[in-house]
């Protein structure tokens, strides 16, 4: 009776769906889910999906997302919650990094396409990168469309700001916890500075840095807000789940829609098992 | 000695500055542009102010007022308002009464179902919007308020459930034991015991939760669509961003409008939003 409700709701909007989405990725485009017109096309869906161009272009970049935007945030996290304890002014400036986990991605989106503003050499740079570059005397840069490489870097520069927040205090939390004598005794027995991090800091940050880094590539391979807002896929940049979106609203073809979003269902699937052996052991713990 | 730990020192706090300035300077770049005149935006740099710093004149509220009023985006924060503060509330009341359940009730199917729940905290919304719109549509739901609430709730309720489980669980058995010798039912326990103890964990909840339904854009698009009287903010800016790409003064004001409200939430509930976070990620 205290979870009819959660259940009913679960069921409905989530469960219920993944399995009619599996279902659909085999049949035609169609107006509706499985109406008189909807024609089961076999592998036609799936074929699509592993030889389009456009498709092979996203599954790349969500790679590239996958590796650099999951290194640098846990990388820079791990950093940053380790370096800002060891100066005074530790509160304001985890502040000022954790603040983009609390805006919307599409407002980070907007303060980073000013930041990469351009403007052709004759004129006056507004956007501060351009600017930066024509100060040292280069030519100004369209940061955006130089694909494919300059401009998926820049977008992902982006989730990098948004998330590195977010890594930084789970692991300022975690480093906090380890006792302070550990570290002294290391430092006594002539460990210096970077021996401290390495040989103790780090293997006891480990089992946080293995739920970082998962919780950032799920976060990850789901990537939408950021390319919607600021290319829209355009010059190369396109990803799973923009492209999803738009064969559902602009090219209504559900069969294909449904079968990328089972793509990101079969990428996700591993962390899904890894959560669920993970609340196992804990349970294990408890009882 | 002080002077060789002074300078020993400089390379961390260069890294640190290094750091706080990409991560402080974007957004004040936007913040003054937000103030500044539509031609001196588009002619000069925003760093270009600071020289004239004490002249005056440079700022105003026109571009603010520009999108609040002819852009629609009053209306758009008050759509956003409509949306996640009920479905704020909806999921974290239905969170609380099933992590109850999970916590301390006996049932049949309990684990698997909660390991159904835990396994679902990171599924893609994408598997599920094909399916459910046309039942939308034929509800009548499709573009209204109630439907994203629904849709919001379920989608939170994973990991909302799962956050209020870990808290509840930890209540000391004994609080629980001794209300049922007294007689009491599951729901006056659930009601008089173990919401009253979980309150911090479920402002967590509620704020966590908030900020997340405030900054979606991906359900908004999908179940609420573009239509000027229910849209929220992420949509109507993200549509301002496609059709006047190149009018920064009306997108930097934009932006800061859709970033208040979570600005002001992070400020003055910082400490709420830590923790959800460190419950939902550490734990889970």
């Amino acid at each position: 009776m205290f979870v009819g409700p959660a259940l009913l709701l679960i069921g409905f909007f989530l469960v219920y769906p993944t399995v009619m989405t599996v279902a659909r990725s085999f049949f035609g485009r169609g107006a509706t889910l499985f109406g008189p017109r909807v024609e089961f096309v076999g592998l036609t869906n799936w074929k699509y999906v592993f030889t389009n161009q456009v498709m092979l272009t996203s599954l790349r970049n969500n790679a590239l997302w996958a590796i650099l935007f999951t290194s640098c945030t846990v990388g820079f996290g791990l950093a940053l919650a380790v370096l800002l304890d060891r100066v005074r002014y530790e509160k304001i400036a985890k502040s000022v990094i954790f603040i983009p986990a609390a805006i919307s991605m599409v407002g980070a989106s907007i303060i980073w396409k000013f930041v990469y503003a351009y403007k052709p050499a004759t004129l006056a740079q507004i956007g501060i990168l351009n600017a930066i570059v024509v100060a040292l005397g280069g030519e100004p840069v369209g940061w955006l469309i130089q694909r494919p490489w300059i401009n998926n870097l820049c977008l992902i520069v982006v989730g990098i700001w948004v998330w590195t927040g977010f890594c930084m205090v789970i692991f300022s939390a975690a480093y906090k916890n380890i006792p302070k004598q550990l570290l002294e005794a290391a430092r006594i027995d002539g460990a210096n500075e970077w021996r401290v991090f390495r040989n103790v800091i780090l293997p006891l940050l480990g089992p946080t840095a293995a739920v970082v880094a998962t919780t950032m590539l799920v976060q990850v391979l789901k990537i939408f807000d950021i390319i919607y807002v600021m290319t829209n896929g355009n010059y190369s940049t396109e990803v799973i789940a923009n492209r999803m979106y738009k064969e559902m609203f602009n090219y209504f073809n559900y069969g294909r829609a449904s079968a990328i979003a089972v793509v990101l269902l079969i990428l996700i699937v591993p962390f899904m098992i890894l959560n669920i052996r993970r609340f196992v052991a804990q349970e294990g713990a408890r009882s | 000695m002080n002077l060789r730990k002074t300078v020993s020192r400089t390379p961390l706090h260069l890294v640190i500055l290094f750091f706080v300035g990409i991560w402080f300077i974007p957004t004040l770049g936007l913040l003054i542009t937000s103030f500044r005149a539509p031609s001196g935006i588009a002619n000069s740099g925003w760093w270009t102010v600071f020289p004239k710093l004490l002249s005056g004149g440079q700022f105003s509220l026109q571009n603010y007022v520009g999108v609040l009023q002819n852009e629609g985006l009053g209306r758009a924060f008050l759509n956003t308002l409509s949306i996640s503060v009920p479905a704020t509330a909806i999921s974290t009341f239905v969170a609380s009464f099933a992590a109850f359940g999970f916590a301390w009730l006996r049932f049949t199917g309990r684990r698997v179902l909660f390991m159904l729940v835990v396994g679902l905290m990171v599924i893609p919304l994408q598997m599920t919007f094909i399916p459910v719109l046309p039942i939308y549509s034929k509800l009548g739901l499709a573009g209204t308020f109630p439907g994203i609430w629904l849709a919001h709730t379920a989608y939170g309720l994973p990991l909302t459930t799962y956050l209020v489980h870990n808290f509840m669980a930890g209540i000391p058995k004994d609080l629980f034991d001794s209300a049922a010798i007294d007689g009491a039912s599951p729901f006056k326990v659930f009601s008089r015991i173990a919401v009253p103890i979980s309150v911090p964990a479920l402002a967590s909840v509620f704020i966590f939760q908030f900020l997340w339904i405030w900054n979606d854009l991906l359900v908004a698009l999908v179940y609420l669509g573009a239509l000027p009287n229910v849209a929220p903010l992420t949509v109507s800016v993200a549509n301002l961003v496609t059709n006047r790409g190149q009018d920064w003064e009306l997108l930097t004001a934009a932006a800061f409008v859709s970033m208040s409200l979570p600005l002001l939430v992070f400020f003055s509930l910082q400490r709420y939003f830590v923790r959800g976070i460190l419950a939902g990620s550490v734990k889970g």
